[in-house]
C-alpha cells in the first residue's frame, strides 16, 4: 500500500507535468521585482498580456515593497525594478545596481480614514497639517512599516510637517510591517487613518467605512521608476528582454497603453516618461 | 493568467494544478528519502543517535517561514545555490515544502518502526535478519501507520503559505497557489473570492484525506 502511495503520487507529478523550472524550452520570460502597488491596482493585469503578445516575452512578476523590490535587485534575482521611490532608486544607481533609471509614469499618494473623521481633517488639502492633528489628537494612524514607496513617502512628510516621528509615536502610531492592502484592511479595522497610493485605493474592495480624507497636495506625488539590473554586476541578467520591457513601457505605444489603465472610468496611472525631471 | 480571476475558470484550475503538483512532489520525494532514513534511524545504534532524533523531532515544528528564507538564501543568485536560478519557480516551492515535510516524515517512521522492531524484533533476528536487513520488511509491515506519516506532510505542505511565498514571489501563472492566491485577495480586499478559494481548498484537503482513508481500508482488507 505504501508503494502503491509513493508510486501514485510519483505518477500523479508525473501525469500533472514536470515541476516546471526556468530556463526550459518554451519559456522566455524576464523576472520584474515590483510594487504591491501595481500589481494590487490591477495595472500589470492589464499591460502585461499586451506586452507578452507584442513581443512574446512573459514577464513574471514579483510584487513585493520598493525596498524589498531594490533588494531583489541587489541579490541579482530580477532582471528589472520598477518602483516608486526616487531617492532609493538614486541610490540604487549610485550603488552601480543599474546603469539608467526612467521615470514611466505618476500618481499620488492620498490619506484615508473613518469616514467619522474622528480627527476632523476630511477635506484638507494639506497635508502636513493634517498629519500634525493625527498626531496631536493621538488617532490610529497605520504606517505601512515595510520601507515600501510609500512608507518612505510617508516618512517623508511627517518630516515635512516638522515632526519628528521617533519622539512622538505612541500606541496611536501603528507599524504593521505589510503591504498596501493589508494596510487599508488595518485602518478600517481599527477605524485610523493610513497613507495609500492612490492606484491601489481606486482598486481595493474592502473600503467599509473608509474614505478620502487627504488630496491634492503637491506634496502627495507619486513617481514610478524603471531600471535594468546591472548585467555587470550578475550576467544572469536578461538584458535584451529585459531592455525591451523597459523600452516599451517608455515608447509612446507603453505610454498610451498605461494611460488606458482605468477602474469605473478612473485613470490610475498617468505617463510622463517623457519628462526629464521625474 | 492574469490579475483577477473567479472560481472554476481555467486561471483558478492552473493554481489548483500548481498547488497539487508543487505538493505531490514535495511530499513524494520526502516519502522515498524519508521512510528509509526513518527506518535507519530507528534501527541504527550510532554515536550522536540521540541527538539526531532530538533535532528531526524539533525540526517538525520548523516554522514554514525560517525554512522559506533558508531556501531563499541559499537558492538568491548571490546564495551558494544561485547558480541555478531556482529563485522564483515552483521547483523552489518544491525545495521549500521538502524541507518542512521531510523532518515529520522521518520521525514519525522512526516511532512507528521502532515500535514495531520491539515486537518483533526475536522473531527477525531468529530468521537471520539484522537491522539492516529488517528494514524493507518493517516499512511493509507498517506500511498502513506510515500512510498517517505522509498524510501529516501532506496535510503540512498543502496548508503552508509563508515559505512558498517567500521562495516563490506568488507570480500570476507561474508561481501563485491556492494559499499565496487567498493572501493576495485578502490583501486586494476581495474577501468573497479569498473565503471561496479557502472553501475550495478545505474542500480539496478533505477529499485528499478520504481517498487515502478508503485506499488504505480497502488496502487492509485485501492485505489482510
Amino acid at each position: 500500500m505504501l508503494r502503491r502511495l509513493i508510486t501514485t503520487a510519483v505518477l500523479a507529478a508525473a501525469v500533472l507535468g514536470p515541476v516546471t523550472g526556468p530556463g526550459q524550452a518554451e519559456d522566455r520570460f524576464i523576472t520584474v521585482a515590483s510594487t504591491t502597488s501595481t500589481q494590487d491596482s490591477g495595472l500589470f493585469g492589464y499591460i502585461l498580456p499586451i506586452f507578452e503578445a507584442k513581443t512574446g516575452i512573459k514577464v513574471k512578476v514579483v510584487a513585493q515593497g520598493t525596498g524589498q523590490a531594490l533588494d531583489t535587485g541587489r541579490r541579482g534575482d530580477a532582471d528589472v525594478v520598477f518602483v516608486h521611490a526616487r531617492a532609493a532608486e538614486l541610490k540604487f544607481l549610485e550603488e552601480g545596481f543599474s546603469t539608467k533609471r526612467s521615470p514611466v509614469m505618476y500618481n499620488d499618494f492620498i490619506v484615508v480614514g473613518p469616514k467619522s473623521d474622528p480627527a476632523g481633517i476630511a477635506g484638507s488639502k494639506d497635508v502636513a497639517a493634517a498629519l500634525k492633528t493625527i498626531a496631536e489628537k493621538k488617532i490610529p494612524f497605520v504606517s505601512r512599516g515595510d520601507k515600501s514607496g510609500t512608507h518612505m513617502a510617508e516618512l517623508a512628510l511627517w518630516k515635512v510637517a516638522g515632526l519628528d516621528l521617533a519622539a512622538i509615536r505612541g500606541e496611536w502610531y501603528r507599524e504593521i510591517g505589510q503591504g498596501m492592502g493589508a494596510t487599508l484592511n488595518t485602518a478600517g479595522a481599527m477605524l485610523g487613518y493610513a497613507l495609500s497610493d492612490r492606484a491601489t485605493w481606486i482598486a481595493f474592495k474592502n473600503k467599509g467605512d473608509l474614505a478620502i480624507a487627504v488630496e491634492g497636495d503637491k506634496r502627495l506625488f507619486n513617481q514610478y521608476g524603471v531600471m535594468l539590473v546591472n548585467p555587470a554586476k550578475f550576467p544572469a541578467v536578461k538584458v535584451a528582454d529585459g531592455q525591451a520591457f523597459i523600452d516599451w513601457l517608455i515608447s509612446a505605444d507603453g505610454q498610451k497603453v498605461i494611460s488606458e489603465y482605468k477602474i469605473d472610468g478612473q485613470q490610475l496611472f498617468f505617463p510622463n516618461a517623457n519628462d526629464p525631471n521625474a | 493568467m492574469f490579475g483577477t480571476f473567479s472560481l472554476f475558470d481555467s486561471a483558478f484550475v492552473a493554481i489548483v494544478l500548481l498547488s497539487l503538483k508543487v505538493t505531490l512532489t514535495a511530499v513524494g520525494c520526502a516519502g522515498l528519502v524519508g521512510l528509509p532514513l526513518g527506518a535507519a534511524l530507528a534501527l541504527g545504534r550510532f554515536p550522536g543517535r540521540p541527538v539526531i532524533i532530538v533535532i528531526v523531532n524539533a525540526f517538525m515544528g520548523l516554522p514554514p517561514v525560517v525554512a522559506g528564507l533558508a531556501v531563499f538564501l541559499l537558492l538568491s543568485r548571490s546564495g551558494p545555490l544561485g547558480g541555478f536560478g531556482l529563485l522564483f519557480s515552483p521547483a523552489a516551492m518544491v525545495v521549500a515544502q521538502f524541507s518542512l515535510v521531510l523532518p515529520i516524515i522521518i520521525a514519525l517512521t522512526r516511532q512507528t518502526i521502532e515500535d514495531l522492531w520491539g515486537e518483533y524484533r526475536d522473531q527477525l533476528t531468529s530468521m537471520g535478519a539484522g537491522p539492516l536487513r529488517a528494514i524493507p520488511t518493517l516499512i511493509w509491515d507498517a506500511r498502513f501507520s506510515l500512510v498517517t506519516g505522509l498524510l501529516a506532510g501532506l496535510g503540512r505542505a498543502f496548508a503552508e503559505v509563508g515559505a512558498i511565498l517567500i521562495v516563490g514571489g506568488n507570480i500570476a501563472g507561474f508561481t501563485r497557489t491556492m494559499t499565496t492566491a487567498i493572501a493576495l485577495e485578502t490583501s486586494k480586499g476581495d474577501l468573497p473570492l479569498a473565503l471561496g478559494l479557502g472553501a475550495v481548498l478545505m474542500a480539496l484537503t478533505l477529499a485528499i484525506n478520504g481517498l487515502a482513508l478508503a485506499v488504505s481500508r480497502l488496502g487492509a482488507r485485501f492485505a489482510g
